[in-house]
């Protein structure tokens, strides 16, 4: 190879610093909602959620039609142009009883995981950040209550309190809370005695700030993610308890109710009695599941389900 | 260290490594980690691969058994002759023949390298049964004394046991045995004593010359830590960005290094008789980015005595001495003019930046 | 264990007891005031709870879960000996199916990470997930019994009954299984005992076989439980709609006719059935991973 003579001098002295730090800073937060929007799915997985709570909220505005009207003329039609996804056995029309259905669905979804999220943080954090014989006491409690097979509890409380929309969350959240607080309190514990939490208080940090600054965000994300999960799980038991007869009564009517109504009919012909409701809850199942993956894998990518 | 070794008992070539390319691809793009690696292992002797993280050496030995990863990774060319017969261009099952009987690789942590679920002895025997047509007893009876040679005592007892049940070197030195239970000619050791406490290493390092002794094995030991270097290697090849810089006798490249690389290296390590008063001297920067790695020399943007030469063009080998390799710009004749900062080449000092 | 049981026995005995009016109070049914009375008695029902309470804590001792007071004279027990055999066979099979089909499906999923083989499983398991198991079993019934007539509707008897509720009750834990085994196999893919596993030789087959599936299934097993729990309640919902004798169909009856008896005695049941597979899972785990057995035994 020819290489040039007048190239042996010291090379020029480049401008610049070659450690300068090229990417822009981001807080955890932000870290974590690029790290979101960067999974196609998650991101569909929460456009679905947004839709599906859009539709819930401005649903009745969105047809002319009643979800309680009973045509008897025109019971069980195929999905038309005036119904757009049928009618069923008493002429109500379909289409409006899915938008009404997403009201009582998603609020008792979110009702529940609402529920236990703040029942699970207090229980949780409090067990875990004072340890000891608190946590003993309150531990052996959960476990004992962690122990009972949690649906038949809710059908023992739904039978004794009846059906209804109130019944159905306290019974879910009577059960739910349990596994939020274990967990909260998991992530307490292993955050209280990780190092940098150890660091901080070296060097003089006080609780409040070791609390908003490091327990917070961390279990944050954790936490996040379970309640993404427990809202699907609610709107499903939901539906297992209206399959019971111990769901939501009439004329109000959920997903999971009409779902059951929809059951016999399948044999029928009237199938769209049984698709819709089914393709609302499953797309909804869909959605908080993809995005709770996605979560899931943003915040403790390590842990998998 | 102070003890240089020569190359008397290095033997015939044994395993040689010509311009050995691998790239790997990933989602960013093409990552040339290995570009255009030599290496010649004699029968009989211990070579050393010395370099920072990421500088290609476990992917270099990686590349030797062919454990790559086979989706992302790929040998794009050079010649890998182990015992004259060409490794490239094999089958998949040609290979499996081959690792384990003729090279095993020993790995850094025993802990995650061995399986936490089943029996050591287990992990043992199915080796030897892979490669030897022996009975199960027969495969026992070696394995016990194999574990035997390797230093651990009561093997019998301890063949049945599971890998949590044992200490840091004891795992590292059933990894050893698993390593060398068929005789391979060659082992390849990567950073075999990176995570163990200083005292169990020399004990390991130890083991290694014992071993050799006794099985005449041929050892690539693969490490950033040069006092491990100076203890069992024979010869040592520098890696920097994919490429070997400075190779040679251990003796020859530590106290005459000629790779502004290896001086750095060698600046940047401790040691006991060194002039306290005089601060370690790190080297500035960071490693180039292999996606697109430098046109000339990789190291010319850290090197505080480079040329505009080295940033356009690849430094060509030479041989200062018999057997001692270098690949740089300064080993040129036309370099000697050049002495910028009017320091003699072979002294541990650099200037500060 | 006990503790837990005992907590479920009485939670369930007070919240039963907590529901206004009497179990003989029928809608536009004017019973007779001294049959009711006679009825009471007979029950024991017209003493005060507390001692209700013991009394039931007494039977409960003796393994007697008490009548049934929609079908009088049937009691409890007799519904449990002629309907949980069905239960538990059908349950087992379809736990047995979902363990081998999902473990297979995740690890198939697992070896082609990405490709063709692995998003068919992996649509199927999120179908699995999402899917209530009413709608799978309607759309079993719908096409392979009354399309296809390729199997009997519903009811109980011969193996071919049991293919169809079998498969629509092992649907959600199959996607469960499939889903954790293909992360965990993936993860123990990339783990260093597989490399060193593959440089001692060994063909692929027994690494994954020897060394992968089992730390990869192991996780499952801790699930295991969980997955029992969704089984059994899953059969109410699957025993309704084949119309299968089993326990389900009589705790749902139980659950329609407000017969509190029958749901009090099936609760425990139950409750008592998961709680001690719960305990046996734990112990298997112990078995089977080395790792346990040596913590078990230093503490």
């Amino acid at each position: 190879m020819q290489v040039p003579d007048h190239l042996f001098v010291p090379m020029p002295k480049q401008a610049g610093n070659a450690e300068a730090i090229v990417r822009p800073r981001q807080t955890f937060w932000q870290a974590a909602w690029h790290n979101l929007t960067k999974n196609k799915l998650a991101m569909l997985g929460l456009i679905i959620i947004v839709l599906l709570a859009l539709l819930a909220t401005f649903g009745p505005y969105l047809t002319d039609q009643s979800y309680t009207k009973q045509d008897l003329l025109h019971a069980n039609e195929k999905p038309s142009s005036v119904h757009w996804f049928g009618t069923d056995e008493l002429g109500r029309d379909v289409y409006a009883r899915i938008l009404y259905g997403a009201r009582i669905s998603l609020f008792i979804g979110l009702m529940a995981a609402l529920i236990d999220f703040v029942i699970g943080i207090i229980y949780g954090g409090i067990s875990g950040y004072f340890g000891g014989r608190v946590d003993n006491v309150m531990m052996r409690i959960v476990d004992i209550l962690y122990g009972i097979p949690y649906l038949l509890v809710v059908i023992l409380l739904m039978v004794v309190m009846g059906p209804g929309l109130l019944t159905i969350i306290v019974a879910l959240s009577a059960t739910g809370w349990i596994g939020m607080a274990r967990m909260v309190r998991g992530q307490v514990l292993q955050l209280k005695s990780s190092e940098y939490v150890l660091a901080s208080r070296t060097l003089g940090a006080r609780p409040a700030h070791i609390i908003r600054r490091h327990l917070l965000p961390n279990a944050l994300g954790v936490i996040i993610v379970q309640v993404t999960f427990s809202v699907p799980s609610a709107i499903f038991a939901e539906a297992f308890l209206s399959f019971l007869g111990l769901g939501i009564q009439p004329p109000r009517a959920s997903w999971g109710v009409m779902a059951n109504d929809g059951l016999p009919t399948i044999l029928s012909g009237h199938w769209w009695r049984l698709f819709y409701p089914a393709f609302f809850i499953s797309l909804t199942m869909l959605a908080f599941n993809m995005l709770g993956d996605g979560l899931q894998n943003t915040f403790n990518p390590k842990q998998r389900r | 260290m102070n003890q240089p070794k020569n190359d008397t008992k290095a033997g015939q070539p044994l395993l040689e490594v010509k311009d050995l390319h691998v790239t790997f691809t990933t989602f960013g793009g093409e990552v040339k980690a290995v570009r255009g690696v030599d290496l010649t292992l004699r029968a009989g002797e211990t070579l050393a691969i010395v370099g920072e993280s990421g500088c290609g050496k476990s992917v270099t030995a990686r590349s030797l058994m062919r454990l790559l990863p086979e989706r992302t990774a790929r040998i794009t060319s050079g010649s890998i002759k182990l015992k004259g017969r060409e490794l490239t261009g094999l089958s998949e099952k040609q290979l499996r023949q081959l690792r384990g009987s003729e090279i095993s690789m020993i790995f850094q942590d025993a802990m995650t390298a061995l399986n936490p679920t089943i029996t050591i002895g287990e992990q043992i025997i199915e080796g030897i049964l892979r490669h030897q047509k022996v009975s199960r007893t027969e495969a026992r009876r070696q394995a016990v004394e194999m574990l035997e040679l390797v230093g651990i005592s009561h093997p019998q007892t301890r063949l049945k046991q599971y890998l949590h049940e044992f200490s840091g070197g004891m795992r590292q030195r059933i990894m050893i045995a698993i390593a060398l239970v068929c005789k391979p000619s060659v082992l390849i050791a990567d950073e075999p004593t990176t995570a163990l406490d200083v005292t169990i290493q020399a004990q390991i390092l130890e083991l290694f010359q014992m071993l050799q002794e006794r099985t005449g094995v041929s050892i690539i030991i693969i490490t950033h830590d040069l006092g491990v270097v100076a203890k069992i290697a024979d010869r040592v090849n520098v890696m920097y960005a994919g490429r070997v810089v400075e190779s040679g006798p251990v003796g020859e490249v530590f106290h005459r290094p000629q790779h502004p690389y290896t001086l750095g290296l060698l600046a940047s390590m401790p040691r006991l008789d060194s002039d306290r008063t005089i601060p370690l001297r790190p080297i500035p920067g960071t490693p180039p980015d292999l996606f697109a790695p430098p046109p000339g020399c990789a190291f010319a943007a850290r090197c505080s005595r480079a040329m505009a030469v080295c940033g356009t063009y690849p430094p060509e080998r030479t041989e200062p001495s018999p057997g001692h390799t270098v690949t740089c710009w300064l080993q040129d004749p036309r370099a000697q003019a050049v002495r910028p900062e009017s320091q003699p080449v072979g002294t541990a000092g650099r200037p500060a930046i | 264990m006990l503790i837990t049981l005992w907590l479920i026995v009485t939670i369930t005995f007070f919240l039963m007891h907590s529901v206004p009016g009497s179990p003989f109070d029928r809608d536009g049914k004017e019973a007779n005031a001294t049959v009711i009375q006679n009825m009471m008695e007979h029950y024991g029902l017209d003493k005060p709870v507390a001692v209700q309470y013991l009394m039931y804590l007494k039977s409960l001792v003796t393994l007697d879960l008490g009548p049934s007071i929609a079908h009088y004279p049937d009691s409890v027990n007799s519904m449990i000996d002629r309907g949980f055999p069905v239960s538990l066979s059908l349950g087992m099979i379809a736990l047995v199916f979902a363990i081998i089909c999902g473990i297979a499906l995740g690890t198939v999923a697992a070896l082609r990470q990405n490709g063709l083989l692995d998003s068919f499983a992996m649509i199927f398991a999120v179908i699995g997930i999402t899917v209530p198991n009413f709608v799978v079993a309607t759309m079993l019934i719908k096409y392979v019994a009354v399309e296809w007539k390729l199997l009997p509707v519903a009811t109980w008897g011969t193996w071919k009954h049991m293919i169809l509720p079998a498969l629509a009750l092992s649907t959600g834990p199959l996607a469960i299984i499939a889903r954790l085994t293909r992360a965990n196999m993936v993860e123990v893919l990339t783990q260093d005992y597989i490399e060193t596993a593959r440089a001692k030789g060994l063909a692929p087959a027994t690494i994954v076989f020897k060394h992968a599936l089992r730390n990869a299934v192991l996780p499952v097993v801790t699930l295991l439980g969980a997955l029992i729990a969704n089984i059994l309640t899953g059969s109410f919902v699957i025993e309704k709609i084949f119309a299968i004798p089993g326990m389900g169909k009589y705790f749902v009856d139980g659950i329609n006719n407000r017969d509190y008896a029958v749901i009090m005695g099936t609760t425990v049941f139950y409750s008592a059935l998961l709680i001690i597979m719960m305990f046996l899972v734990d112990i298997a785990y112990g078995l089977i991973d080395p790792r346990i057995k040596l913590h078990k035994k230093g503490a």
